[in-house]
C-alpha cells in the first residue's frame, strides 16, 4: 500500500498500528503523536454530521450519536471536501443500525434534516409574479405549468416527521401527532421552512415537479384525496416564494 | 509556472477569519479589521445565505479565499470537480488572494478533513509543484502556499521545510503564507528553534501571515505536544514570533484565525487590534 494509503487506513481504524517510519523529531517513534490526526479526523467529521443532523443527536443523545456517526464516517468517509453535503447516506445507515431499530422514525427524520440543509444551500431563484393566476382565465388554469424553486424539497413518510422535528427544535411545540406526515420544505428567504402537507398534497407536488400541468396534477391529487382543495396549498407556495415560473401550454 | 509576481492585493493590515455569527457586527463596525478570509469549501453551495453574505462582505472588504480541502500533497491527481469549484469561486468573487496548504487530505476517494503531513522528498516536491501548476492554471492566478503545523516527522524526509517551501515557490511562482502559530507548534513539537525557522524562511515570498491559538497536550514521554486548535487567543510566544518576523519581512497582511469555540466579536476584534499594534511598530 502507498504511504498515504497506509496513513488513511490507520487514521480510520484505531485498531491498526501507527504507520512505520514516523518520528517524534528527536529520532524516536511518533507513538501517540499520530493520534492527533485520528482525533482531528474523527472529531471534525462527527461535528460535521452533528451540524446537519441536530435533531437525530437530540433524539438519541450525544454519546449514541457520536458512536453511530463515528461508525458511519469510518465506513463512509466523505468523498468531497464540501462538508455541507456530507451524510447523504446517513439516514439509510441509521435504518440499518441494529441498536436503533426500535426507533423506526429516525431515518425519515434524518432525511428531513438532510433536506433542510440541501434547501439552505440550493440556488436562488426569483419568485413568479402571483398576479399571473388572477390574470389567467379560469378555463385556462388547468393548462398552467408551474416550476418549483430549486430550494423546494418534498418528503413522504409513514411517521409524523414534521411533528417530531418541530417538537425537538421549537420551544413549547406540541407532541407529534400519531399519523403519517408528508412534508414540504420551502425557502421563503434564506431559512428553509418545513410544513406538513394535507392529504393529496404530495401527489399534487410530485406531479408538478415531474412537469405535469395544473389540471393533471389536480387529477393525481384527487385520486388520493377526492376533496383536495388547491387554493390553500397554492397560497402557501406563493407566500413562500416556492413557484418561480408559470407558463400556459398552447391550447390543444 | 505562472509568469506573475507572487504578491496579492491584500492590504498590509489586520484581517480576521470570517465567521457567519459576526456578520452583523462586522457590517456595523469592523473596528481594526480591514480585510476578511473565508474558507473556500464553506461557499460551494449553489446559493442561499452564505453566498449572499459573502457578496455583501466583498462589496465592503478585500476578501482572501483560503482553501482547506484540495489535497495539494495528495499522491493521486487533484480532484477535477474540486478544481472546478475553486475556479468558480475565484471567477465570481475575484478575491484579493487565494491560498492553500502544504498538506494532503484526500486519498482513494476519501476526504479526511484534516491537513495531513508530507515527507519532504524529491518525489513529493515534484508532485506538489505539478499540483500547484495545475491549480494556478485552473484559477488563473498565483496562489499562496501555507506552511503546516507538524506533530511528527517522516523518516524519509531529505529537505528542510523552509528549503522545501522556497524551492516550490521558485519552481511554480507561487507565494507563501507564513503561519507563525504553525511555526511555533512545529518547533515545539519537533524540537527546533522557531526564530531559526523564520530566519531561514524565504520572507520575500510571503504574501500573508496567519496567527491563531493552540492547545497544549503531551507526547508519550510527557514532552509538550502543541495542538493547532484555532480555539483560543493567540499565545504570547506567537505574538513575539510575529514581531520577530515583521522586523525582518516588513509589514504583511496579518490574519487572526479563530475557528472553534468562536468568541464574540469584541474578543476577536481585540486580537486584530493587537495585530494592528504589531504592524504599526514596523516601518513600511
Amino acid at each position: 500500500m502507498s504511504r498515504q494509503g497506509t496513513f488513511r487506513s490507520a487514521i480510520l481504524d484505531p485498531a491498526q498500528p501507527v504507520p512505520p517510519a514516523l518520528l517524534d523529531g528527536q529520532g524516536g517513534p511518533a507513538g501517540r503523536r499520530f493520534s492527533v490526526y485520528r482525533n482531528n479526523v474523527t472529531a471534525s467529521l462527527i461535528e460535521a454530521l452533528e451540524q446537519t443532523f441536530p435533531v437525530i443527536r437530540k433524539l438519541i443523545g450525544p454519546q449514541a450519536f457520536a458512536s453511530v456517526a463515528g461508525a458511519y464516517l469510518r465506513a463512509h468517509p466523505p468523498d468531497s471536501p464540501v462538508l455541507s453535503r456530507y451524510g447523504a447516506g446517513f439516514p439509510d445507515y441509521l435504518g440499518q443500525c441494529e441498536p436503533l431499530a426500535h426507533l423506526g422514525y429516525l431515518p425519515d427524520t434524518a432525511r428531513l434534516e438532510r433536506a433542510l440543509v440541501d434547501s439552505y444551500h440550493a440556488a436562488d431563484a426569483a419568485p413568479v409574479d402571483p398576479s399571473i393566476f388572477a390574470q389567467t382565465p379560469p378555463e385556462d388554469l388547468p393548462r398552467l405549468r408551474l416550476r418549483l424553486a430549486p430550494a423546494t424539497r418534498l418528503l413522504r413518510s409513514p411517521w409524523p416527521i414534521h411533528g417530531i422535528w418541530r417538537f425537538n427544535t421549537e420551544e413549547g411545540a406540541p407532541q407529534p401527532p400519531h399519523q403519517a406526515q408528508d412534508v414540504l420544505v420551502t425557502r421563503p428567504d434564506f431559512d428553509p421552512l418545513p410544513r406538513p402537507l394535507p392529504t393529496g398534497g404530495a401527489e399534487f407536488l410530485t406531479a408538478i415537479a415531474t412537469g405535469l400541468a395544473l389540471g393533471e396534477a389536480m387529477d393525481r391529487a384527487a385520486e388520493t384525496a377526492p376533496a383536495f382543495d388547491l387554493s390553500p396549498l397554492l397560497g402557501l407556495l406563493l407566500q413562500d416564494n416556492a413557484i418561480t415560473d408559470a407558463t400556459l401550454d398552447e391550447a390543444p | 509556472m505562472l509568469d506573475q509576481t507572487p504578491v496579492n492585493t491584500l492590504p498590509h493590515t489586520p484581517g480576521v477569519g470570517y465567521k457567519p455569527q459576526h456578520y452583523s457586527a462586522i457590517m456595523a463596525d469592523p473596528g481594526p479589521v480591514r480585510w476578511l478570509e473565508v474558507h473556500a469549501e464553506n461557499y460551494m453551495g449553489d446559493g442561499g445565505r452564505p453566498i449572499a453574505q459573502l457578496r455583501h462582505l466583498a462589496e465592503r472588504f478585500p476578501v482572501s479565499v483560503h482553501g482547506v480541502g484540495l489535497s495539494i500533497g495528495g499522491e493521486g491527481r487533484l480532484d477535477p470537480d474540486h478544481l472546478a469549484r475553486l475556479r468558480h469561486i475565484c471567477d465570481w468573487l475575484q478575491p484579493a488572494s487565494f491560498s492553500e496548504h502544504l498538506a494532503w487530505s484526500s486519498h482513494d476517494n476519501a476526504f479526511l478533513n484534516d491537513l495531513l503531513p508530507l515527507p519532504y522528498t524529491d518525489a513529493t516536491l515534484t508532485r506538489v509543484c505539478e499540483h500547484i501548476d495545475a491549480l494556478q492554471e485552473a484559477i488563473a492566478r498565483p496562489m499562496l502556499l501555507e506552511n503546516p503545523s507538524s506533530y511528527l516527522a517522516y523518516a524519509e524526509s531529505t529537505w528542510e521545510e523552509t528549503d522545501f517551501l522556497a524551492e516550490i515557490a521558485r519552481r511554480t511562482g507561487c507565494g507563501l503564507l507564513l503561519d507563525v502559530n504553525n511555526v511555533f507548534i512545529s518547533a515545539t513539537n519537533l524540537g527546533f528553534s522557531p526564530q531559526g525557522y523564520i530566519d531561514a524562511f524565504p520572507l520575500d515570498r510571503v504574501g500573508e501571515i496567519h496567527l491563531a491559538g493552540h492547545d497544549t497536550d503531551a507526547d508519550d514521554h510527557g514532552r509538550p505536544l502543541l495542538i493547532d486548535s484555532h480555539g483560543r487567543e493567540v499565545d504570547e510566544p506567537v505574538w513575539a514570533l510575529l514581531d520577530h518576523t515583521l522586523a525582518r519581512s516588513g509589514p504583511r497582511p496579518s490574519l487572526v484565525e479563530w475557528d472553534n469555540d468562536v468568541p464574540d466579536w469584541p474578543t476577536l476584534a481585540a486580537e486584530a487590534s493587537r495585530a494592528a499594534a504589531a504592524l504599526s511598530k514596523v516601518p513600511a
